[in-house]
């Protein structure tokens, strides 16, 4: 971070300011102007109104709020489930040569399927229950946790697992003493990726295995037309993935205070 | 009972293809309580047979004994200080030394105890909340030799524990280990290639030779230091001024050099 000090950061400010205002005054004049017919493309101040009024008055069952706060729950979910079997997962593989050679080949092949792949499943097994979209979550955020999780494991310094081993420490202590914190920044990038790849699932499992949360009120406004609620769906998204990824960089700040030596 | 035994220990690494003796054959036996320093140049293999006594490799031939028992791999009853320390990072300067503590059976108030006594012995007190990257490297290897002694090892294993700190802050850590090792005695095997070092702490010194690597020498230090009353002397200048330092020491030089071995001193 050391070229982004304060003289950089107002450059920088003023860049994606100057950035923003001309992307939107060219939406906005494309769209004025009629270059774009009003019916695919919905003007800049006509989203403002309509994410305004939706966090307002309720569209498809609930308010904007409500919407969000129903995703946003089965994301936690998700990717709370994929953290606690990620980590320790990735963890017991880059500290057992036998459990890595189990789980690699089903791991390898199972990562390349869309998470999008497992709705079916996820409707069958689940009907519209928290379940589904869950799953569909779950499978997204799941390998980065666990690759992350590994491959800052097997890059921990060998003085420490040997130093470990001479005091005593049997594989859990191993696994939560050493492999955990000093794969914890590798950890933490990989639940960054998790968090976008879980996100981006959710909406599309509520595009057809949900009957509330943002994707569900993106569905029904295409269904009505309504391209503004499309794109205020999509201005959630997107605010609310920025969020969380400012938490898990605050989170990494938090967790590692320390130095190397 | 805690001697350490080399039975016609080998070791060879492969290398590009082809094998290579790294450690050849060497039969040695420290005995119970004994200071054994081992000198000699870079790649003679004088690590990697410390590294069979702690478990953290094995011989290709041969075998290593500690108390009788072959050592099969590592355990908190062969403490190792690790020439770049090898402190966890994320833990304090207390969790550090409680580490080995915490997978032994004893009470809470008892591993409470032993910590403290060893944070004070060291000179840490103030520093217990610190983590290892806010300490001088002087304070880091204190650090990591309160971690081994806490252990109240039977053989203690040092990898040169000093090599990476500054002239001033090395001799007042030899003058406080000179002064641990006299006063509680534990069967210590001490690498180093600084030879001065060596003469200084050890009872004996093993001057060991280059590819394969062999014991070249064992010169024995104890007597001479125990009739000479270097131990009346608190300062290791005073004692490197001694007639019978300087003849040790050159006679250990003269041993590395007739073989142009190229020490670093």
């Amino acid at each position: 971070m050391t070229h982004n000090d304060s003289l950089n950061q107002s450059e920088f400010l003023l860049w994606t300011g100057l950035g923003l205002i001309s992307f939107i005054g060219f939406w906005y004049l494309s769209v004025t102007l009629g270059f774009v017919p009003k019916q695919f493309l919905p003007a800049p101040h006509q989203v403002v109104l309509k994410f305004v009024q939706l966090l307002n008055e309720p569209f498809s069952g609930y308010t904007l709020f409500a919407h969000i706060a129903s995703s946003f729950q089965r994301f936690v979910y998700g990717f709370i489930l994929a953290l606690v079997i990620g980590i320790p997962m990735g963890l017991i593989m880059a500290l057992s040569k036998f459990a890595n050679q189990i789980i690699t080949p089903f791991f390898e092949s199972i990562r390349f399927v869309a998470p999008i792949a497992w709705v079916p499943f996820a409707a069958l097994w689940f009907g519209t229950g928290i379940g589904g979209p869950v799953l569909v979550i779950f499978m997204g955020a799941f390998p980065p946790v666990l690759i992350n999780a590994y491959r800052g494991a097997i890059h921990v310094d060998n003085k420490y697992l040997e130093a470990a081993k001479m005091l005593g420490a049997g594989k859990f202590r191993l696994m939560t003493e050493v492999l955990f914190p000093a794969a914890i920044p590798s950890i933490i990038a990989g639940l960054r990726i998790s968090a976008g790849l879980g996100w981006q699932s959710l909406v599309g499992a509520e595009l057809i295995v949900a009957s509330s949360g943002v994707g569900y009120m993106m569905v029904k406004g295409q269904a009505s037309i309504q391209t503004d609620i499309v794109m205020s769906g999509m201005i959630s998204i997107g605010l609310i993935g920025l969020l969380v990824d400012i938490l898990l960089r605050q989170a990494e700040k938090l967790a590692v205070h320390y130095k190397e030596i | 009972m805690a001697d350490i035994v080399f039975e016609s220990v080998e070791r060879s690494f492969k290398q590009g293809g082809k094998e290579f003796l790294a450690v050849g054959g060497i039969d040695f036996r420290v005995k119970d309580r004994e200071f054994v320093a081992i000198v000699g140049p870079s790649g003679c293999g004088k690590t990697t047979c410390l590294r069979m006594v702690a478990g953290l490799d094995m011989p290709s031939k041969g075998r290593v004994l500690v108390g009788g028992n072959e050592v099969k791999g590592p355990g908190p009853d062969r403490a190792v200080v690790f020439q770049q320390f090898a402190l966890f990072p994320w833990k304090t300067v207390q969790q550090n030394i409680e580490f080995g503590l915490k997978s032994m059976s004893m009470s809470a108030a008892e591993k409470r105890d032993k910590t403290a006594r060893l944070i004070s012995l060291m000179g840490l007190e103030g520093y217990e909340q610190a983590y290892p990257h806010q300490l001088s490297g002087g304070m880091q290897q204190r650090v990591a030799i309160a971690r081994a002694y806490v252990l109240e090892p039977q053989v203690l294993l040092m990898d040169e524990p000093f090599g990476a700190l500054d002239a001033q802050t090395r001799v007042v850590m030899q003058e406080e280990l000179v002064r641990l090792a006299r006063k509680n005695p534990k069967t210590v095997l001490f690498i180093t290639h600084a030879v001065e070092e060596a003469v200084y702490l050890a009872d004996r010194v093993v001057v060991m030779s280059r590819r394969p690597g062999l014991i070249r020498d064992v010169i024995e230090i104890k007597p001479i230091r125990e009739k000479e009353g270097w131990d009346s002397h608190s300062q290791i200048e005073d004692v490197m001024d001694l007639s019978s330092f300087v003849q040790l020491r050159s006679q250990i030089w003269k041993l590395l050099r007739e073989q142009n071995l190229g020490v670093d001193h």
